[in-house]
């Protein structure tokens, strides 16, 4: 109640002294008197000590320094700043508390996410790990909370910006490779106390083990067939590495996105794929060419084969018919002239029998030619 | 005007100092940091100094005791650090040049050497740096190209950290590993050569899948015509004069009716009256 009392006495006082503050006296003349019953009176404005008659508690301005400055530093700010109430102090000591509360609130309480944990370090020295829920711990100071995204899977891709990332190959070649590793925390404490850059030291081995693995096999198996087990063989490097480190990083895999021969010579990598191809045809056309070939001798075989069948049970008569058949059928197509009488020269109109034939493409269609 | 314990202020003045005097005679030691105590500038000793294979928890982290004023602690990162080193000419026995990134990763496992011979971690860093860099070219100055893309390439980087470990040593500085990050043949003609020499052995790939596809579909040709001569001849063979009738029969049905082009073509015929087709028009019946 004293204190109380003291800061009701205070702020009487500085009523006296700063009457024209904010919320001041509007008609207040200034020097000492404060409240003139005259003027219009603020309704925020404490009224006047001589009005009210605070008989008992009226104090000396000696007192109220004294008790301002047992009551803390805080109190000036206040009186300066013209928020004058009777709760004062009140809603001074609530704000502490509430500040307090606050920061209690925020490092003593830790809710942990199911994909997270929480190391929990006791004056510096690592006391335990929470798993997921709500978690209460000391305050900052003592214990100190770190939260770690554990199971949440990271993805680092190479290159990172894009372009071409070339990489020689056992053969001496060059291949432009992206690839991605992708990584979480298997050991939050070992993530947290043993390895100063967790990132760029997954970047720097990821980087250091993919080389290292392409530089053991050929270009054509990194293009090619050989990806898989590349993918495999840098998780594994990159793993091993990792544990030398105690860094208690887990890589969950790596993938080739791409591997192509550099820009450059791509053209000359398309053009060994454009003679695969013309190889091939080439090849498909020649087996096509060989079955007509043989289908047409085996045709050819076997309509001999039956004529001659029945040749054979009558040579001569299969024969002359053969002989008149094709000499009917050529004939009956043809112009002929049959020079009768023997000690005639006949005089030939060649063009005559040209514009007939044509342009004769057949020389040797003379006649006896059946023998 | 009382000072007693029971004034506000008095109280306040007395918590400030203590927490003065507490936060100079007590030091939180974290897990990732180990220190060095100097007492007027005097090393006396180290705290949370690595060991290998502790546990967390049982390492010297903690709360620690030191003397106001006289003592200080000197901190030094506990955990695996990393000395960087990009785009270093290196040029093989072969005379191959090659610009290669290497990193190699320490840990401080003497905290007081490193404060003395150091200072600090930075000066470690730059300590190491031109050594490893050295190390990494007098390595691979010793070496074909091919070597480092092989699996030789293990061998190089143990020599390396054997070498830049002796050195480490005298800072209290322990080599995890070194690596290459990146070796590459430095733009130019370096890597033009090599572009230059991917693109011809790819030209030559190329004609010889191409010639080797050719050769194979002559043989392939070669192969049916043998067979079709083949069965030919087995059938033909039984009566070759017979074959010789019936296959110009066949033959002049398709040159005298034909054309080149393969539409019908007349052929004019002069024929002698003792040709053997008019053997019965000339007969005259008899």
């Amino acid at each position: 109640m004293s204190i109380f009392s003291g800061w009701i006495a205070r702020a009487s006082v500085l009523r006296n002294d700063n009457a024209k503050g904010p919320w001041g006296g509007g008609g207040g003349g200034g020097s000492g008197g404060g409240g003139d019953e005259g003027g219009p009176r603020n309704p925020w404005q404490f009224p006047p000590e001589g009005k009210r008659g605070r008989g008992g508690n009226a104090t000396s301005l000696e007192d109220f320094l004294k008790r301002t400055r047992g009551n803390g530093g805080g109190g000036g700010g206040f009186g300066g700043g013209g928020f004058e109430t009777p709760g004062g102090k009140k809603v001074w000591i609530f704000g502490a508390l509430l500040v307090l509360a606050v920061f209690l609130a925020f490092t003593m309480i830790h809710r942990v996410g199911p994909q997270e944990r929480a190391v929990v370090s006791s004056l510096g020295k690592y006391s335990r790990t929470l798993s997921p829920g709500i978690h209460l711990t000391l305050p900052a100071p003592f214990n100190t909370v770190r939260v770690v995204d554990v199971t949440g899977i990271r993805n680092e891709d190479f290159p990172q910006a894009g372009g071409e990332n070339l990489v020689l190959t056992g053969d001496q070649n060059i291949v432009d490779l992206a690839y991605s590793m992708r990584w979480n925390i298997a050991d939050p404490e070992s993530y947290l106390f043993q390895i100063a850059n967790p990132e760029s030291t997954v970047r720097a081995v990821a980087e250091s083990s993919m080389r290292a693995a392409v530089a053991s096999v050929t270009l054509d198996e990194i293009i090619g067939a050989g990806r898989s087990a590349t993918e495999v063989r840098v998780q594994q490097f990159a793993q091993q590495m990792l544990d030398e480190y105690n860094s208690g990083i887990q890589i969950q895999g790596v993938a080739i996105r791409t591997a192509n021969p550099p820009a450059a010579v791509d053209e000359a990598f398309k053009a060994v794929t454009a003679s695969q191809q013309a190889a091939q045809a080439n090849l498909n056309q020649a087996r096509a060419y060989a079955q007509q070939i043989i289908a047409r001798s085996q045709g050819d075989a076997a309509s001999f084969d039956q004529i001659y069948e029945q040749y054979r049970l009558a040579p001569a008569v299969t024969r002359q018919r053969i002989y008149y058949e094709t000499m009917e059928e050529i004939l009956a197509k043809s112009n002929k002239t049959i020079v009768e009488t023997p000690g005639v020269t006949p005089y030939l109109p060649l063009p005559a029998v040209r514009g007939q034939a044509q342009p004769a493409p057949q020389p040797q269609a003379q006649a006896g030619a059946a023998q | 005007m009382s000072w007693s314990l029971k004034n506000p202020m008095v109280l306040a003045i007395i918590a400030v100092f203590v927490v003065i005097v507490l936060s100079m005679s007590l030091s939180i030691v974290p897990e990732t940091r180990q220190g060095v105590i100097l007492r007027f500038e005097e090393p006396v000793g180290t705290v949370n100094r690595y060991r290998e294979g502790e546990a967390f928890g049982n390492t010297g982290a903690g709360l620690i005791a030191r003397i106001p004023v006289a003592e200080r602690i000197v901190w030094v990162d506990k955990r695996v650090l990393d000395i960087e080193l990009e785009n270093q000419q290196v040029l093989s026995i072969d005379q191959l040049r090659l610009e290669v990134d290497a990193f190699a990763r320490f840990r401080v496992v003497d905290p007081l050497r490193m404060v003395t011979t150091a200072r600090s971690e930075q000066g470690v860093i730059d300590a190491l740096r031109p050594i490893l860099g050295s190390a990494l070219r007098n390595e691979l100055g010793k070496r074909p190209f091919a070597a480092l893309l092989s699996p030789e390439r293990g061998q190089v980087m143990d020599n390396i950290q054997a070498g830049l470990q002796n050195v480490a040593r005298q800072y209290g500085v322990d080599i995890v590993d070194v690596r290459i990050k990146q070796a590459g043949l430095p733009s130019g003609s370096p890597l033009d050569s090599a572009l230059e020499r991917m693109r011809t052995a790819r030209g030559q790939e190329a004609l010889t899948i191409r010639a080797q596809g050719e050769r194979q579909a002559q043989i392939i040709r070669a192969e049916a015509d043998a067979q079709a001569a083949q069965i030919y001849a087995t059938s033909f063979g039984k009566d070759a004069e017979f074959y010789n009738f019936w296959r110009a029969m066949q033959s002049y049905r398709y040159t005298f009716n034909q054309r080149a082009d393969g539409t019908d073509g007349e052929t004019a015929f002069v024929l002698a009256p003792d040709n053997a087709y008019l053997q019965q028009f000339r007969a005259g019946g008899r």
